[in-house]
């Protein structure tokens, strides 16, 4: 008895160990960003924040370019969402609700291409954007986001699709429906929270990508959040509260969205991985 | 694109109550499905394949600044991959990038796992406690991350060299920690672990809990020690996971490539070359789009044993199906 509560005591310190180590840089980044200049930069550190000022929260948005970096971002997410739901609901239509030749190959050919080494294609993706005269646009980068983000959504849109149980379908053909009539009513409805978390999961990828943006956006008035950030730090003499204020600012997005549908994606990932 | 849809999807259905189709089944015309499948593929050869035969092509072609204005490479055979075979520094390269990435995914794999081990043997208000702690992780874009550790690890009022110097493990007083590649690929290596854990770390757990609890519990019953029940029992059945897993991880740390070039201000000294840096800095810092390809190219086959690794594994679990 006594054994098995200091083995939960050892657990749970361990646990709480565990957690402060691995929340700690977040913790370090608001907390940073909430503090004045002197607590910033003192030694031995202020571990909180206990002069709180929204200072370099101003400072952050007031910097040059901050709100064309904002809406560049909203907008290549927005529409890299739009564009890979409309296509990808229809390919994972395909997928789960038909039985055609060449289906089992598609879905192959789906994961493949979620393994190919994106970072690698950056060259030949710069020089045929370049050849189309689409560097430094922000279509080139939403239509470069769309495959990257594509083969991810078709899937997991392909997963809730076959979750729909097929009863429920032909018992609405019963009724005498029409097909289109059973779509938008039964099906819809119930692949409605997998299009919800797709969408998000496509925002998240294309407000978080770097390197694609970093090659083909040149101009300080087309840069994306993540640029903006990164452009920040490479300057000389960082102003560390503004940057992390800046940094918090642009997690603050992800981290609401990602909370909202974190097990529903990464369970899609290896779901029946274990069976048993 | 999507007008096609209804059309093919959505005629009305005439004989729906007396034949009974399944909605959206094979009742279509045979093409609906070919034709559904048609943006997205058009998309995806048009953003990937396209880039993926054009790299290949590249990479046998001479393409600096001229050809770049030009629009057309010079073709030189395999010359660039002989002028890479025989360089020294970029037979370093991929030393320092295997080595990186087993490095990194060896400790995200093992602390990912010892941490799910624990979630598994927490109390639930414990366990959620560590969870969301581990969800805010994910959650950090990379680029944010980066930044963070940047902070952390400034050298005048950097959070780590003040802990260090206050714990007398030394005196880490202004100390850079870049100067010297390995401590400098240390902090690189913790900031790509810190933010891989919790990946491995709630995949694993959540695998864990589907391992029939009967089992482990006659095995320990038996009088097995836990690790055997771990080593005999958890880690066979967790397999498929694991190779899942580790493929991903292997994939995504080979190409690793913000993380490097923001902690290092965007100018990476040759030490810190692995092989998306060095194809990124002969690409786009020297103009030898050629060579860059090569090098990428190179990558790309590297990668190719792992996904094939993973494909296979995805394959039999019955995903495909």
């Amino acid at each position: 008895m006594r054994q098995s509560r200091m083995r939960r005591v050892g657990l749970n310190t361990l646990a709480l160990f565990v957690f402060a180590v691995m929340i700690f840089p977040v913790y370090w980044m608001v907390a940073t960003g909430f503090k004045r200049g002197q607590d910033i930069f003192s030694d031995p550190p202020v571990w909180f924040p206990f002069h709180p000022t929204l200072v370099n929260f101003t400072d952050a948005i007031h910097t040059a370019h901050f709100w064309s970096a904002v809406k560049n971002s909203v907008i290549i997410a927005c529409a890299v969402v739009l564009l890979s739901l409309v296509l990808a609901f229809l390919a994972a239509l395909a997928l789960a609700k038909f039985g055609f030749y060449g289906r089992r190959a598609f879905i192959v050919l789906i994961i493949a291409v979620q393994m190919i080494p994106l970072n690698a294609l950056i060259i030949p993706i710069f020089l045929v954007l370049s050849k189309a005269n689409e560097v430094d646009k922000l279509s080139g980068v939403i239509i470069t986001y769309l495959t990257f983000v594509l083969p991810f959504t078709i899937w997991t849109l392909r997963g809730f699709m076959l979750g729909v149980p097929k009863d429920l379908e032909e018992a609405s053909m019963v009724d005498g429906t029409t097909r289109f009539g059973a779509f938008v009513r039964i099906l819809l409805p119930l692949v409605g929270p997998g299009l919800v978390a797709t969408s998000i999961f496509a925002f998240i990828q294309a407000w978080n990508e770097f390197i694609v943006a970093y090659v083909l956006l040149h101009s300080p008035e087309k840069q994306t959040l993540t640029l903006w950030l990164a452009s920040f730090s490479t300057s000389r003499g960082t102003p560390w509260g503004t940057l992390m204020a800046g940094a918090t600012l642009t997690a603050l997005p992800v981290v609401i969205f990602f909370i909202l549908v974190q097990r529903k994606i990464a369970f899609g990932l290896t779901a029946g991985a274990v069976r048993g | 694109m999507s007008s096609r849809f209804p059309a093919a999807v959505a005629e009305p259905a005439l004989s729906a109550r007396r034949r009974r189709r399944p909605l959206l089944g094979l009742a279509g015309s045979w093409s609906a499905p070919y034709l559904l499948l048609v943006p997205a593929a058009a998309v995806i050869a048009a953003v990937l394949a396209y880039p993926l035969y054009y790299m290949v092509r590249l990479s046998l072609q001479h393409y600096g600044l001229f050809q770049l204005v030009k629009h057309k490479g010079e073709w030189v055979g395999t010359q660039n991959f002989a002028q890479l075979f025989h360089d020294a520094e970029f037979w370093h390269v991929v030393a320092r990038t295997l080595a990186f990435t087993a490095a990194c995914v060896s400790l995200t794999m093992v602390f990912g796992t010892l941490i799910a081990l624990l979630l598994a043997e927490l109390g639930s208000k414990m366990r959620l406690l560590l969870t969301a702690g581990l969800i805010f992780v994910w959650a950090t874009p990379v680029v944010v991350a980066v930044d963070i550790w940047r902070w952390m690890v400034d050298y005048e009022f950097g959070v780590l060299n003040w802990l260090l110097t206050f714990l007398h493990i030394g005196n880490y007083n202004h100390h850079d920690w870049f100067v010297n590649p390995w401590t400098g690929w240390g902090v690189i290596t913790a900031l790509v672990v810190w933010g891989a854990i919790p990946f491995v770390a709630i995949m694993v757990y959540a695998g864990l809990t589907q391992v029939p609890k009967e089992l482990v519990e006659a095995a320990s019953i038996d009088g097995a020690p836990a690790w055997q029940v771990f080593r005999d029992i958890t880690m066979p059945l967790l397999k498929p996971i694991f190779v899942i897993l580790i493929s991903l991880s292997i994939i995504w740390d080979f190409q690793a490539f913000t993380q490097i070039w923001i902690m290092l201000d965007g100018h990476p000294g040759p030490d810190y070359y692995v092989m998306s840096v060095y194809a990124y800095q002969n690409a786009f810092g020297q103009s030898e789009y050629g060579l860059g390809s090569a090098i990428a190219l190179v990558t790309v086959a590297i990668l190719l044993v792992v996904s094939f690794v993973y494909i296979r594994q995805m394959v039999k679990i019955g995903e495909v199906e």
